[in-house]
């Protein structure tokens, strides 16, 4: 295990941002971090960072503990993007990329490959203020890898982004876990979690309330979701044994059911009733475990 | 990688892109102007005298025997002046003031005992030290003429006229003597200036450069490659350097154009500044106290700064600090005119205002050398203490963001670093 965070707690006064929190994340891996504003994620990530020390507990890189003099191999982008507004493009990147150890030339040359993969090699020489917030973050996203971190860590890296420039950011993502990144983020954007991670941690109340491999966390919620659509009325599946939950949406419904086995019960049972548009087993989105353990929906 | 290396690319960051500036660059180039202005300001003046009337005063003798031993008097006082013998009427004279030929006329004539009289017509008689010198060129001469008609001798007449012997002098040893006191107010009074002035602009921009970044956001990843402690000096020896470069343009620019200017100058404006000999040693005091007081008041800022999540909010943030340089200020300018009262002694060991009131007793007075000392021990040591402290609320200032700032933030900010 490369990350680990060993019953890390952060408390201000009465208040625990981060209630004892367990985490190993194996190297080269992409991490996942869930959970609500608040959920106690930011102080998590400025906690592996050293920007803040834990109150109890301990966190260690390779069982190192990070601190400034290994700020070269880390990569942070901050859920608040912020870049000097005057000044030019490379000038920041350079500056900030020879504060985590890089050459000047060295930066430059990165930058300039960077540019050009984000199809936008003309920003080089523009003030940040003159371009508009998706390509700014684009500048943000350059200066957390430019140095070619071991660790990097993302703080909702997608959040006002349109389509195209966040399917553009996420092959990046998943080129430099290619590479061999070591990688944490956080997002509140379930599908992104659930396409790019294997690992993830929901959080809430600064507690981890699921964690582990996605699909064990799926397997072992047991829960499956069935989709009906059909001609006739289905409110009577409503009190059926083994469904747990029933929503009702434009052209069927959807339930929550215990497992598979209420699914051939159910599928019989509507078999003779009429004409079946479709029934469907499904996996449970993430989105589902989320309201159940935290028992609130997200957003 | 070395650590330290990080403290030199910030500081030669914030060096170099302030320099680069356009607002340092213009407010240089003002302060320039106006340094080269001051030290030249017999030459504008002389420039303006010479657009306009000069100083031309025609003289109606109506005696014919006036005119020239008079002129000889008034050259003695005021070399200036261009008199010219009239031989017109009054109204011709008159009708050339008018048009502006003429600055005024002066009517010499002799009353019933044979002695001079005058009357001099102007437009306006506003101009109090042209009349002042010829009455005062007329009236030597009617004494003159008065000790002639009663037949006084030369020698009786240089009695008369050998001023009184007055001395003055200060029973402690050392002080300095009425002359020299002039002469140090002047020079003490713009270093005062130069103190306080550069204090004040050089703390705002670094609790303005502290604010942009944090507001800005880009605190965030700077903290997160560099410890804030070490940004913050590193901030404040980046625009303190900046700070000494810019003085130390302007002092040579001044000091240069003055050395050309130094001739003409001599005996009038400069003697009232005390620059006819710059005292070394107060030049030196000043640049210690300025370089105190600047890290002082930009370890305040530093932190200050750091507590606002908006730049709207600095200027608020920021006034006490503000008012604290004023009046230090304030205090050191009623000094300048009674250096030796105890109120200002006392003033002198408090930190806050030191850097300019001990500046000022050290410049006027001769104060034993362990005051000074002391004063600047002092000093140090609160910068230190302050720099502790700042840096430990300029760790947990950065990273919180607030609607408002307050002072109240300073013990939040002083938990965020606590470690249980």
């Amino acid at each position: 295990m490369a990350l680990k965070l060993e019953h890390v707690t952060k408390r201000y006064g009465e208040f625990s941002a981060v209630n004892n929190l367990s985490i190993s994340i194996p190297e080269k891996e992409m991490f996942g971090f869930l959970g609500a504003n608040g959920a106690g994620k930011t102080t998590t990530f400025r906690m592996i960072l050293g920007l803040i020390d834990p109150s109890e507990g301990n966190i260690t890189w390779k069982d190192r503990v990070l601190d400034y003099s290994t700020s070269h191999l880390i990569g942070y982008l901050p859920e608040e993007r912020g870049l000097y507004p005057k000044l030019k493009v490379r000038e920041q990147i350079v500056y900030l990329a020879r504060l985590r150890g890089m050459e000047k030339f060295a930066a430059q040359k990165e930058l300039k490959y960077w540019l050009e993969r984000f199809n936008v090699p003309e920003y080089e020489n523009k003030k940040v203020e003159e371009l508009s917030k998706g390509n700014q973050q684009k500048i943000q996203f350059i200066a957390s890898v430019i140095h070619k971190p071991e660790l990097l860590i993302l703080d909702e890296p997608f959040s006002g982004l349109d389509p195209v420039n966040v399917e553009l950011l996420k092959e990046a993502v998943l080129g430099l876990k290619e590479s061999g990144t070591t990688i944490v983020f956080s997002s509140h954007r379930m599908e992104h979690v659930e396409e790019m991670c294997e690992h993830l941690c929901i959080m809430h109340h600064g507690k981890p309330v699921v964690h582990g491999a996605l699909r064990n966390i799926k397997r072992s919620f047991g829960k499956k979701n069935l989709i009906v659509h059909a001609d006739f009325s289905l409110d009577f599946l409503k009190g059926f044994p083994g469904v747990a939950k029933m929503k009702i949406t434009a052209e069927g419904i959807t339930l929550q059911i215990e497992n598979e086995q209420v699914a051939e019960r159910i599928f019989s049972e509507v078999a003779g009733k009429g004409f079946v548009r479709k029934f469907a087993l499904e996996e449970p989105s993430l989105n589902d475990i989320f309201i159940e353990k935290v028992g609130a929906s997200y957003e | 990688m070395p650590p330290m290396n990080n403290f030199w690319i910030i500081l030669s960051h914030t060096y170099l892109t302030k320099l680069k500036t356009k607002s340092f660059i213009v407010t240089t180039i003002v302060m320039l102007v106006l340094m080269l202005a001051i030290t030249n300001l017999n030459r504008i003046m002389d420039l303006f005298n010479k657009n306009g009337v000069a100083d031309r005063i025609a003289v109606l003798d109506k005696t014919g025997q006036l005119y020239t031993p008079f002129k000889g008097q008034v050259k003695l006082i005021n070399k200036n002046l261009k008199l010219s013998a009239f031989t017109g009427t009054e109204k011709e004279a008159e009708k050339k003031v008018e048009n502006g030929a003429l600055r005024g006329y002066l009517i010499l004539s002799l009353d019933k005992d044979n002695l001079p009289e005058g009357s001099y017509n102007a437009l306006t008689i506003a101009d109090s030290a042209i009349y002042t010198d010829l009455q005062n060129g007329l009236q030597q001469l009617k004494t003159m003429l008065a000790a002639r008609q009663i037949q006084l001798t030369d020698a009786q007449l240089q009695k008369l006229y050998k001023p009184v012997l007055f001395k003055k002098a200060a029973l402690e040893r050392n002080a300095k003597t009425e002359a020299e006191l002039n002469q140090a107010r002047g020079i003490v009074y713009i270093l005062l200036f130069i103190i306080y002035f550069a204090v004040l602009m050089y703390a705002n921009m670094i609790a303005m450069e502290v604010a942009i970044e944090k507001s800005s956001r880009v605190m965030e990843i700077l903290i997160s490659s560099v410890s804030p402690i070490r940004q913050m000096f590193a901030k404040i020896l980046g625009v303190g350097l900046l700070s000494i470069t810019q003085l130390v343009f302007l002092l040579s620019a001044g000091y240069y154009s003055m050395q050309k200017n130094m001739e003409e100058l001599k005996g009038s404006f400069s003697d009232f500044f005390g620059f006819s000999e710059l005292p070394i040693g107060t030049i030196i005091f000043a640049v210690i106290f300025f370089l105190l007081g600047y890290f002082l008041y930009a370890t305040l800022a530093a932190f200050l700064g750091s507590l606002v999540s908006r730049i709207e909010d600095v200027q608020q943030m920021i006034s006490p600090m503000s008012m604290l340089v004023v009046a230090g200020f304030v205090i050191a300018a009623f000094g300048l005119s009674k250096p030796d009262s105890p109120f200002i002694t006392v003033t002198s060991f408090i930190p806050f205002f030191a850097p300019m009131i001990m500046f000022l007793r050290v410049g006027m007075l001769n104060i034993p050398l362990w005051e000074s000392i002391l004063s600047m021990a002092i000093l140090t040591a609160t910068i230190i203490s302050l720099a502790i402290f700042g840096a430990k609320v300029y760790r947990g200032g950065v990273l919180m963001y607030g609607r408002s700032s307050s002072f109240k933030d300073i013990k939040k900010a002083l938990q965020l670093t606590k470690n249980k």
